[in-house]
């Protein structure tokens, strides 16, 4: 029972773990669509933060530089994807997989002059990356049966951007529902027109929208590199950017349902993991193959028939054009 | 007057034909071959097996004898079979293959250019201008399974492979009778990070399914899946066990918590097949290199010989020379696709 119980508690520390960057990625995700910009390039900015994360660690040996220059790099993809999207009123799906094939493409490139590793980073030493914290009062929650185990192995033990995920959560849901800058934000992506005849600039809602969400990228791709990971390596996304994206619509871009469609994502693949290898009395052991396509058959299957209608801002991928 | 002047003209270019063909001639002979190498998706830099091939087989060439070796590195499955083409098209020869991964490519590409050497890494194809350059893997994972079990104070270690093919399940088959072999009550925990050809870069699940083994007990963990090994690396050392590399030595990536390499000498194979081409006594065929023939071992160096005692290093030497004697027969997985008990393996020893 009690290595039952250890075995659950250890899996959704690992789903904690792989959730993380998706649940970055989607609030940034929630952010660019409710101001009404489509944000495909999830993928790429995370990927482009990642490798400039993991690239100014190893250089100038700081964790906390290597997050700011992840931040800095989404930043500036975020503001082209608004230089092409709001101001030049671009369509805003081709501006995103241009940031995907930029960043997929650059992050090689660079690699390659700077480290000559074939696009990986050097790996990053003890005090290049963020480590797991220990948080206090550990022994003495472990006189406590059940809260004890969950508080040492579930809550304590992760590193500084894992607890800044779950920190921001209801920050961005008091931003978006409880501010000025929220309703803005939530009308902006509904009706630009009415945002317009407030007196409101769109043009400048929107950039601001986006440069939070690039932040919050920013942070998702240096956790990938350097906190979850010791470098960077080509792809290290691996789709994370699109997971993200596909919680966002799951949450029907509401920042808890959001946050649960990551968690469930991440739980599944920590499941997945564990699941492997292991013999059900009966059944035989069970095909790698079948597990790890449980987290898609599962995702078809919630998002065909149980979450319901998924309504996306109104304006979404609609640029605001002023004269209409 | 004109026609003499064009006659002359003629004249002097076919001399200069002449004069460049003969130049052309010896350059030709210093540089007698054109050999070429096409990596597998993983990528060459993934620090272990193609990265062999790069380090041990390309680079070494070109020390050796000044030739440089053409390097394809195909993105995606379909880059394959035109980049083999293309090679061939152009008079590349001997082509090196790197991977299981290329095997239908290599046929059609050796199908089609029937006069062009072909080498492939891992796999059997049985074309008369293919040579088949294969490992005997379980030999080397034997091995590296005796030293992990000695190491382990748990009495759990763990295996993580790339892509699940019986190629990766022989590496699992051969550590897992190591491992028995040294301690009959050792328990082995597998996985497989996926069953694409994304499972060899993904480094993130490898250390994921490290983690998860750590937990359930495994204090050594060896991988066996291509770039994916480096996030099992990491996780072990973030975690204080002991981690196994593959391919390439990679005792160096983790100084102090990598118990040891199973070396796989891809990149002798490849430099072999280069140096035969240019010697003119490349054959088709099938290789099969094991303990013996020196295309496996375990590594020993300055990274990990505090971890190897006096003890560990005599008894797997002497199971290697077992093994080399024929005393002990290393089951392999890929001769029946079932991982039965070695023959011949007295557990009680």
């Amino acid at each position: 029972m009690d290595d039952l119980l250890l075995t659950l508690v250890l899996t959704f520390d690992a789903a904690l773990r792989v959730s993380t960057p998706l649940i970055l990625a989607s609030m940034a995700g929630l952010f660019a669509e409710r101001s009404g910009i489509v944000d495909i390039g999830l993928e790429g900015k995370m990927l482009a933060s990642a490798f400039a994360a993991a690239s100014a660690a190893t250089v100038l040996g700081s964790p906390w530089i290597g997050l700011m220059a992840g931040v800095i790099v989404s930043c500036g993809l975020s503001m082209l994807h608004g230089f092409a999207t709001i101001t030049h009123k671009g369509d805003q799906i081709v501006s995103g997989v241009a940031i995907n094939i930029l960043a997929a493409g650059m992050s090689i490139i660079l690699g390659l002059a700077w480290f000559g590793q074939g696009g990986l980073t050097p790996t990053l030493t003890y005090d290049q990356r963020f480590h797991s914290l220990s948080l206090p009062g550990i022994d003495i929650m472990d006189n406590i049966p059940l809260i004890g185990t969950i508080y040492r192995e579930l809550i304590s033990g992760h590193n500084v951007l894992v607890y800044l995920a779950f920190i921001i959560v209801p920050i961005v849901w008091w931003v978006v529902y409880r501010t000025r800058f929220g309703l803005r934000l939530r009308a902006v992506g509904e009706n630009p027109k009415a945002v317009d005849t407030a007196g409101l600039s769109v043009t400048k809602l929107r950039y601001k929208a986006l440069l939070v969400g690039g932040i919050l990228c920013g942070i998702a791709g240096a956790y990938l590199s350097i906190a979850h990971n010791a470098q960077f390596t080509r792809d290290m996304t691996a789709g994370q950017g699109f997971i993200a994206l596909a919680a966002l619509i799951f949450g029907k871009w509401k920042p808890y349902t959001v946050l649960s469609a990551c968690l469930l994502f991440g739980f599944l693949d920590a499941v997945a993991v564990r699941l492997q290898g292991v013999v059900i009395p009966g059944i035989g052991e069970i095909p790698v193959q079948l597990i790890e396509s449980t987290p898609y058959l599962l995702t078809v299957i919630l998002l065909a028939g149980f979450i319901g209608k998924a309504v996306p801002p109104k304006s979404v991928g609609v640029p605001y054009i002023k004269e209409l | 007057m004109k026609y003499t002047l064009l006659g002359k003209v003629i004249k002097q270019s076919g001399l200069l034909l002449v004069a460049g063909s003969m130049l052309l001639g010896v350059t030709t002979l210093q540089a007698e071959i054109k050999p070429a190498v096409v990596y597998d998706t993983a990528g060459k830099f993934d620090k272990s097996f193609n990265e062999a091939v790069f380090r041990n087989g390309v680079l070494k060439f070109k020390a050796d004898t000044g030739i440089r070796v053409t390097e394809i590195e195909p993105t995606n499955s379909t880059q394959r079979e035109q980049s083999l083409k293309k090679l061939a098209k152009r008079g590349h020869g001997p082509i090196v293959a790197v991977g299981f991964s290329m095997a239908s490519a290599i046929e059609s590409a050796a199908k089609a250019y029937p006069d062009t050497h072909f080498t492939i890494i891992d796999m059997v194809v049985g074309l008369p201008n293919v040579q088949s350059v294969v490992f005997k893997e379980h030999e080397g994972s034997f091995l590296v399974g005796v030293l992990a079990a000695m190491k382990s104070e748990t009495g759990v270690v763990g295996f993580v492979g790339g892509m699940d093919i019986p190629l990766i399940r022989r590496f699992a088959c051969g550590y897992e009778q190591g491992a028995k072999y040294q301690n009959n009550n050792i328990e082995i925990l597998q996985n497989m990070t996926g069953s694409t050809g994304a499972a060899w870069n993904n480094p993130t699940k490898g250390g994921e399914l490290t983690r998860s083994q750590i937990e359930a007990g495994a204090d050594v963990v060896y991988a066996a899946a291509g770039g994916t090994g480096i996030g099992v690396y990491q996780a072990a050392a973030d975690l204080g066990k002991y981690a196994i590399g593959v391919d390439s030595n990679q005792n160096y990536m983790q100084p102090g918590t990598m118990l040891t390499s199973m070396v796989k000498r891809v990149g002798d194979a490849s430099y072999n097949s280069w140096q035969a081409g240019l010697d003119g006594n490349w054959k088709a065929g099938f290789q099969a290199l094991g303990l013996a023939e020196g295309g496996v071992d375990w590594a020993l160096d300055e990274h990990n010989r505090e971890l190897v005692t006096a003890a560990m290093e005599a008894r797997v030497n002497d199971v290697k020379a077992k093994i080399i004697a024929g005393d002990i027969t290393v089951h392999d997985y890929m001769s029946d696709n079932t991982c039965a008990a070695p023959q011949g393996i007295n557990f009680s020893n």
